[in-house]
C-alpha cells in the first residue's frame, strides 16, 4: 500500500500558558504526522494537553498562553504553510479554520449561537470559504444536513438550536464544521457528553464521512475504546508529553510506555465479567505548576527506576515503524 | 403489580424450552429469602408537574419513574443503568425519601430484621432511618462543603445526631474513616479544596460510611472522574463491600461499569424496568432490544484478540421524552424488531426464569421469549 500524502505535521510543539502562579507547560515538545484521511487519536487523562495541541494547530490558544516553540506544517497541493508564523487574526488562519481544518467539540452549544437558527450559522460558514450565492450556500447546508442523518433537513435547518435534541444538535455541528469539505477534521471529546447510543450513531457517522470524503481525523478523547473503533494511530500525552504514538493496532495489543499499560488496565472491558481484575495507576495526575522532575510519570510509575527515571528526562525512543516512546526502560546501552 | 422477583414464572407454562439454550443449575438454588433483602421497592411512581405561567397551572407531568418494582439482596449489588434521563437519579432519591415519592412502597429491613416502610414515616422518625443509609454523588466538587474541614464534614453526621461528644472521639472515628478509604488521616485539617477529585470522592465515601450503613445508593460516583481514578474508586467500593458487609444501589449508565462491579442489573427505559436480572445472565443473553443496543454501543478496546468484533445495532433517535412517552411499548419508535401489536399494546414486566434456568429474569417485551439477541462475548 502506499503511503498517502503528508497533511499535517507538527514538529516539536510548545505551548504555555502564563501567570502569576508560573509558567505551565500545557503542551511541552510534542511531534505528529497525519496524512490524508487519516486517523489519529490522542488520548490521557484530564489535563494533559490534548485540547490546547488542537488549539495551537487552529492557533485559536487562549491569550494568556502562546506557542513558543515547533512548527505546524500544513501541506495542500505541494504548498506548505507554517501555521506557527501566521498572524493568529489574519486572513490566511481564518480561512485555514472552517475551510482546510474544521474542529468540533464536546459541547455542541459552544459551536452555536442561540440567536440565529442553525441554517444561518451554516450558511454563513459556506459563505465565509466559498464563492456563492445566499441560495446555493443554503442549498449545500441542507445537503450536509441531509448527509449527516438530520431528519427533514428542509425543516430542521430553520431551526434553532436549542430546540434540537442532543443528539440532533450533535449532528448539526458536524454538518456545520464538513460544510467546507476539510482536509482535517478535529474532535475534541465529540461523545464524551452523550449517551452510549448516540455515541455509536456519532462514531459511526464520522466513520461513514470520513471515508466518503477522504477527510482525515483527529479524535481527541479519554476513551481509548472510541479511539480503537476510529482511529489509525494513537498518540498518548501525559503532562504535556507525547510519551507513546504508535499504529492503533500495536499500540492496544502491545503497549509500551507504563502509563499506557497503566490506562488500559484502568478500564473494566465490557465481555470480561465481573471477576476481572483491574489495576488502576496510583496516585492522580500531579499539579501542572509543579511538574516532577525527569520523567513527568515517575510519581506513579510501577517500573520507576530510581536515581534514573526522577533525574533525568527519558528520550524519544522509536521502537519500530512509527512506534516511539518516552521511557527509561527502552534505552539501549 | 406485585414485587417483582416475587411473581411466579407465569410466562413460560406454555413455552417449550428454548432450543440452543445451555439451562443453568436447575435447582433453586440461592433464591435468597424476603429476609435477606434489604430493600422492597414495588410499584414506585414519581411524576413531576409540568407547570406553566403566572399562575402555575399544571400542563402535564413528567412520568419520571412510572410503576418500578425491584429489591435488593443483603450484601450485593444491584446496578440501575439506562441512558439519562430515564428516571436512575429519580428511582434512587425516592427509594431514600430524599424527594417525596408520588406513589408506591419502600420497604427497609434493618441487620437486625426490623422492617420499615420508608414512605410512610414521619420526618423525625424518616431522619432516624436514614441514618442506616449512606449516598454518594457523581460530582465529588458540589457536594463536599467547601468551607469545612474535612473533619467537620465526615464528622457532621456523628455530631448533628449527638453519638460521639468528645473531640478526641469524634477525631479518631474520622481517622479510621479516611484509613477506610485509604487517605491520610493527618488530612483531616484540609478544605475539599486542596484535594484533587478522586481524594474528594474518597472524602465523600467515607462520610457515606460514617454511620456504618446497610445499604448504600452510589449514583454515578465516577463518571466525573478521570480514567486511571475511575478504577482506584471502583476497587475500593469492591472492597469495601466485603470488608463492611455493605450493600449497593449503583446507578450508572456505563455498561462496562455495570459488568464489573454489580450481580444483579435493572435496565431502566423513560421510566420503567425493561429488564432484570442475574448481571451474567443478561449481558451472556439480553432478553429486551433496549439492552442488547445498550451493549452492542459500547465500543471496545481491539486488542487482536480473535471474535470480538461484534456486530454494532445503531439505534435511531433519541430516548423518548417521559412526559409524552409512545403508546404501546415505548421503546418501539426505535426497536429494530417492532410489529404491529407493540405499537397498540404495553408488555407488562414478565418472568422468563423457566427457560433460563432458576433465576429470575424479567422482561419487559412482547417477544422477549421468540428473540434470539446478541451479548457479549466471554
Ligand atoms: N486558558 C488557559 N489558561 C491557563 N491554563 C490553561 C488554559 N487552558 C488550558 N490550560 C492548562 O493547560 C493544561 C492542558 O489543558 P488541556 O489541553 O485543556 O487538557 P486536556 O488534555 O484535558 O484537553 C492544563 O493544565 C490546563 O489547566
Ligand atoms: N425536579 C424535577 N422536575 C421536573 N422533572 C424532573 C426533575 N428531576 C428529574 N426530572 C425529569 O425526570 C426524568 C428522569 O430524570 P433522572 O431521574 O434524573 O434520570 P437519570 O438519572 O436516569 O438521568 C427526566 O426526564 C428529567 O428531566
Ligand atoms: S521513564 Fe521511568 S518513570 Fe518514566 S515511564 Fe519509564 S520507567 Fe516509568
Ligand atoms: S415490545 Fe416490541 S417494540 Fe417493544 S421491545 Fe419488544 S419487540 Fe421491541
Ligand atoms: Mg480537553
Ligand atoms: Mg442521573
Amino acid at each position: 500500500m502506499t503511503q498517502a500524502p503528508l497533511l499535517l505535521s507538527v514538529d516539536n510543539l510548545a505551548t504555555h500558558f502564563f501567570s502569576q502562579e508560573g509558567i505551565l507547560e500545557a503542551v511541552d515538545g510534542v511531534s505528529f504526522d497525519i496524512h490524508a484521511g487519516e486517523a489519529l487519536g490522542i488520548a490521557g487523562e484530564s489535563g494533559c494537553g490534548k485540547s490546547v495541541t488542537a488549539q495551537s494547530i487552529l492557533r485559536i490558544v487562549p491569550k494568556n498562553g502562546k506557542i513558543v516553540t515547533g512548527e505546524i506544517s500544513l501541506i495542500q497541493n505541494g504548498e506548505t504553510v507554517d501555521l506557527v508564523q501566521l498572524d493568529d487574526r489574519g486572513q490566511e488562519i481564518r480561512q485555514i479554520r472552517g475551510g482546510e481544518i474544521a474542529m468540533v467539540f464536546q459541547e455542541p452549544m459552544a459551536a452555536f449561537s442561540m440567536v440565529y437558527t442553525i441554517g444561518n450559522q451554516i450558511t454563513e460558514v459556506i459563505r465565509l470559504h466559498q464563492e456563492c450565492s445566499q441560495d446555493e450556500a443554503r442549498e449545500r447546508a441542507i445537503e450536509m444536513l441531509q448527509r449527516v442523518g438530520m431528519p427533514q433537513p428542509e425543516v430542521t435547518i430553520d431551526a434553532y438550536p436549542f430546540a434540537l435534541s442532543g443528539g440532533m444538535r450533535q449532528r448539526a455541528m458536524i454538518a456545520m464544521a464538513l460544510s467546507c469539505h476539510p482536509a482535517l477534521l478535529i474532535a475534541d471529546e465529540p461523545t464524551t457528553a452523550v449517551d452510549v447510543t448516540i455515541q455509536a450513531q456519532v462514531l459511526e457517522l464520522m466513520k461513514d464521512l470520513q471515508r466518503d470524503m477522504g477527510m482525515a481525523l483527529i479524535v481527541i478523547t479519554h476513551d481509548l475504546a472510541v479511539i480503537s473503533e476510529l482511529c489509525d494511530r494513537v498518540m498518548i500525552m501525559y503532562l504535556g508529553k507525547d510519551v507513546e504514538s504508535a499504529p492503533a493496532d500495536v499500540i492496544f495489543r502491545d503497549p509500551k510506555h507504563p502509563y499506557t499499560v497503566g490506562l488500559l488496565r484502568s478500564v473494566p472491558e465490557l465481555g470480561e465479567g465481573h471477576s476481572q481484575e483491574l489495576d488502576p495507576i496510583s496516585g492522580s495526575v500531579p499539579s501542572p505548576y509543579r511538574r516532577p522532575t525527569g520523567c513527568p510519570f515517575h510519581t506513579r510509575c510501577p517500573e520507576f527506576i530510581p536515581d534514573v527515571c526522577d533525574v533525568h528526562m527519558p528520550p524519544q525512543i522509536e521502537l519500530g515503524a512509527g512506534h516511539r516512546v518516552r521511557c527509561h526502560l527502552y534505552v539501549q546501552d | 403489580m406485585a414485587q417483582a422477583d416475587a411473581v411466579p414464572n407465569k410466562a413460560n407454562a406454555a413455552t417449550d424450552a428454548s432450543p440452543g439454550q445451555p439451562s443453568e443449575q436447575p435447582e433453586e438454588s440461592n433464591v435468597p429469602s424476603s429476609a435477606d433483602k434489604v430493600l422492597e421497592v414495588s410499584d414506585l411512581r414519581k411524576y413531576f408537574p409540568i407547570v406553566r405561567g403566572f399562575f402555575r397551572r399544571q400542563v402535564g407531568e413528567v412520568k419520571a419513574v412510572d410503576d418500578v418494582s425491584f429489591h435488593v439482596n443483603r450484601g450485593e449489588t444491584l446496578a440501575l443503568v439506562g441512558e439519562s434521563g430515564c428516571g436512575k437519579t429519580t428511582t434512587g432519591r425516592c427509594v431514600m425519601r430524599a424527594i417525596e415519592p408520588s406513589g408506591g412502597g419502600v420497604l427497609f429491613r434493618k441487620r437486625d430484621g426490623e422492617e420499615i416502610e420508608i414512605t410512610t414515616l414521619s420526618r423525625p422518625d424518616l431522619r432516624a432511618v436514614q441514618q442506616h443509609m449512606g449516598m454518594i454523588f457523581q460530582d465529588p466538587f458540589s457536594s463536599l462543603n467547601p468551607r469545612l474541614t474535612v473533619l467537620e464534614i465526615i464528622g457532621e453526621p456523628f455530631v448533628t445526631r449527638k453519638l460521639i461528644r468528645g473531640r478526641r472521639q469524634l477525631e479518631e472515628r474520622v481517622a479510621e474513616l479516611l484509613r477506610s478509604v485509604r487517605l491520610d488521616p493527618t488530612y483531616m485539617r484540609r478544605y475539599p479544596h486542596a484535594f484533587s477529585g478522586g481524594q474528594r470522592q474518597r472524602i465523600a465515601i467515607a462520610r457515606a460510611l460514617a454511620l456504618d450503613p446497610d445499604f448504600v445508593v452510589a449514583d454515578e460516583p465516577v463518571s466525573a472522574l478521570d480514567v486511571s481514578v475511575q478504577a482506584q474508586i471502583l476497587s475500593l467500593l469492591k472492597e469495601l463491600q466485603t470488608e463492611l458487609h455493605l450493600t449497593y444501589l449503583f446507578i450508572t449508565h456505563n455498561l462496562s461499569v455495570v459488568e464489573y462491579l454489580s450481580d444483579r442489573v435493572s435496565v431502566m427505559y423513560v421510566g420503567q424496568i425493561v429488564e432484570l436480572g442475574r448481571t451474567d445472565a443478561i449481558f451472556e443473553r439480553p432478553r429486551h432490544p433496549y439492552t442488547e443496543a445498550l451493549l452492542s454501543a459500547v465500543p471496545v478496546v481491539e486488542t487482536g484478540k480473535a471474535g470480538r468484533r461484534r456486530e454494532r445495532i445503531i439505534l435511531e433517535g433519541d430516548v423518548a421524552d417521559p412526559s409524552n412517552v409512545p403508546h404501546g411499548c415505548t421503546f418501539h419508535p426505535r426497536c429494530p424488531y417492532v410489529q404491529d401489536v407493540c405499537r397498540e399494546e404495553e408488555p407488562q414486566l414478565i418472568d422468563l426464569a423457566g427457560a433460563n434456568g432458576s433465576q429470575p429474569h424479567f422482561v419487559r417485551c412482547h417477544f422477549a421469549e421468540e428473540l434470539d439477541l446478541q451479548g457479549v462475548r466471554h
